[in-house]
């Protein structure tokens, strides 16, 4: 039991990192006022670049940076369609979401020539799990020792990333005094119009964190979960990771527990324990299907409120005039 | 030119030029890709409209889009972002493929209007249920129908392997209908008349949807209920101001937009494969946004970019035979490009091309 429940929190973590880059993204350019619907295909493209190039050069950084690249360009395309062009956001980000689905596979196919998929990328081309120092001697320790052994220790660099990510994100939006110029943005941005501050420059800003960090979210799926990239990887992560993130009320520790709280589903779906112990109350002939839809299911549920109202940013959505 | 002819010029031009843009972009990659866009276009062109095989493709195609391009449409109008025309399309094609399978053996133009109420009651509350938690608890449609269709594509996977299935069949299908309860293909309905043309997938329910694309355009301009619809989604202040509904009116968009998104089914299902199937649906209802806000949420508009699109998508499957370099899912980039310059970026060239009509017009 025990060990089981050892497996399913590592799991959890290893699964929470998408959702942790992604949802740290969107606070940021959700508190700026930019709606991000758009961090799906930011992890789309970023897997299919980091995979890609990672392949290429046989290095796993080189991938990463590349996928930063991509999330770049895709927040910059948003940012400047929303910001500079004021059309409407939400459109914005279903058409880079779409552009991405096609995009990747389109490109994988003429590049590789395997039906959406890259080539398996070799040990030194993708983010290997690192034992963390003392993990070996720490075991005998009851507890702890199993905790930092199997939970902690033995990810890839990316996990230990995008968990840093969260107290980051924190520090910026509510420490700095860039971060207070983005909540202000994102509130009221007339008055920080009056200031002397320029809001769009500051809601660009926020985009280029927001495309750095969508960009990463997908490099640990093709580089560091899989070895590949594969058609339709992100299957609908990136709008899980916006839904955690209004869920945790666009707070970045909040948001972090709610992937790992939709991460924790994903773990356990698959575990025959689980299995056994549903199978009295859902006919079995249901059950693989209710287990399969619960995490989406559930996004449904917390996003609908049931677990207290969220208030979005006042001026989200709103591409800022000063004729106004 | 008074101001109602210069307004449609400036809309149709400012439409045409998003569009090129957009081709622009695509040609771009097709380049990259070291093929030669001029070569792909002139492939495409042929293969959509070059034989009679290739139109009836082309317009079998459109049928679907117009479905789903007033699915999104009518939301649209009501202030909504719906993008769960996937999902409601292949939850209300499972409502049709059921009526289908159950009473096989009774005449067609009893089973399908049942279809039609089948494909409307399951779309519809594949629909409704966003529509409802949208309303009521400000959940964000966008995110709440992409779940949905998630949650429409497990459903029908276990349905199609567990339930569906014919116990000696290996493949996650459903049996055949009876013959029965198919609609007449095209050149079936052509030859009633003495004409005969090539066969293919283009069926009755073509006529079907062009009658649906009326009945929308009635709907949304020419009744109450469509104005109520109109104003929600236009001011919802005033909308409450007025003593409409938003509530009800959101909940009703998405019911319609569901069944409509529906009809694929019956296109697909009960038109062209004759059983319920896998991903009948895949990539029509994302194709539908594209094909709505280019045809700018207008049923002729609709008709013309559902057209379009069922020319790429006829001339795309033509263009990946010819050269294998360019992916079917060419068409998926297309419609991305198409969405950001004709719906994103809408007003990237309106100034000029106002002055433009202005300068015409003295």
């Amino acid at each position: 039991m025990w060990n089981d429940l050892l497996l399913i929190l590592d799991a959890t973590l290893r699964i929470s990192v998408p959702f942790v880059f992604a949802a740290m993204g969107g606070i940021f350019a959700e508190r700026s006022g930019v709606i991000d619907f758009g961090l799906e295909g930011k992890m789309l493209g970023g897997a299919f670049v980091a995979a890609t190039v990672a392949y290429w050069t046989q290095s796993a950084w080189w991938g990463l940076l590349g996928s930063i690249g991509i999330g770049i360009i895709f927040s910059m395309i948003h940012g400047y369609a929303s910001i500079t062009k004021r059309g409407n956001q939400v459109v914005s980000c279903v058409a880079i979401n779409i552009f991405a689905m096609g995009l990747t596979v389109v490109l994988a196919n003429a590049w590789f020539g395997m039906g959406g998929k890259t080539p398996q990328l070799s040990r030194e081309a993708r983010f290997m799990s690192i034992e963390l120092p003392y993990a070996e001697e720490f075991r005998d320790i009851p507890i702890l020792g199993d905790i930092y052994y199997e939970i902690i220790s033995g990810h890839s660099i990316l996990v230990y990333i995008a968990f840093l990510m969260v107290p980051v994100t924190a520090w910026i939006i509510f420490k700095s005094s860039f971060g207070l110029r983005l909540r202000a943005t994102g509130e009221n941005p007339l008055a920080v119009d009056t200031t002397g501050i320029s809001v769009n420059k500051t809601r660009y800003q926020a985009l280029l964190l927001n495309g750095i960090l969508g960009g990463m979210s997908g490099a640990y799926l093709s580089t560091a979960h899989l070895a590949f990239f594969v058609k339709d990887m992100s299957a609908g992560k990136g709008y899980i990771a916006l839904a955690a993130m209004i869920v945790g009320k666009w707070r970045p520790y909040p948001a972090m527990f709610a992937c790992l709280l939709f991460s924790f589903l994903f773990a356990i779906k698959d575990k025959p324990e689980v299995f056994d112990l549903l199978k009295g109350i859902v006919p079995v002939k249901l059950l693989n299907s209710f287990l399969d839809m619960s995490p989406y299911i559930l996004t449904v549920i917390f996003l609908a409120g049931f677990v207290g109202r969220a208030v979005a940013p006042k001026a989200i959505g709103q591409p800022f005039s000063k004729e106004k | 030119m008074n101001e109602g002819h210069a307004n449609t010029l400036v809309v149709t031009l400012v439409t045409i030029t998003n569009l090129l843009l957009a081709f622009l972009v695509s040609g771009i990659v097709i380049w990259v890709l070291g093929e030669d866009p001029w070569f792909a276009l002139k492939t495409m062109l042929y293969g959509a409209f070059g034989y009679d095989e290739g139109l009836g493709y082309t317009l079998y195609y459109t049928t679907n889009f117009i479905f789903t391009g007033l699915a999104f449409a009518v939301g649209f109008h009501c202030g909504l972002f719906n993008i769960g025309a996937e999902g409601q399309a292949y939850i209300g094609g499972l409502g049709v493929g059921l009526v289908c399978l159950w009473l096989e053996n009774w005449p067609l133009w009893l089973v399908f209007p049942l279809a039609v109420l089948a494909s409307i009651v399951l779309g519809g509350l594949w629909g409704a249920i966003p529509g409802y938690l949208k309303a009521k608890r400000g959940s964000h449609e966008v995110v709440t129908t992409i779940m949905f269709n998630f949650i429409a594509s497990v459903v029908m996977v276990n349905l199609l392997s567990h339930v569906l299935r014919p116990p000696k069949e290996m493949s996650p299908e459903s049996r055949e209908f009876g013959e029965g309860v198919w609609i007449p293909q095209m050149h079936e309905i052509f030859e009633w008349f003495g004409i005969e043309i090539t066969q293919t997938p283009l069926n009755g329910t073509f006529i079907f949807a062009l009658i649906c694309l009326f009945l929308v355009w009635r709907f949304i301009w020419y009744t109450r209920w469509g104005y109520e619809l109109r104003t929600v989604g236009t001011n919802e202040t005033a909308a409450v101001y007025a003593g409409i509904s938003v509530s009800k009116n959101i909940i009703i968009a998405m019911v319609i937009g569901g069944g409509l998104a529906g009809f694929v089914g019956i296109n697909e299902i009960m038109g062209s494969s004759h059983r319920l199937m896998l991903n009948f649906q895949a990539g029509i209802g994302f194709t539908g946004i594209a094909v709505s806000l280019i045809g700018r949420n207008h049923p002729l508009g609709i008709l013309l970019a559902a057209l379009l699109f069922g020319i790429l998508y006829q001339g795309g499957a033509e263009l990946s035979f010819e050269v294998q370099a360019i992916d079917r899912h060419m068409v998926v980039l297309i419609q991305g490009l198409v969405i950001l310059f004709a719906g994103a970026l809408e007003n990237l060239f309106r100034p000029q091309i106002e002055q433009f009509v202005k300068r015409l017009a003295t």
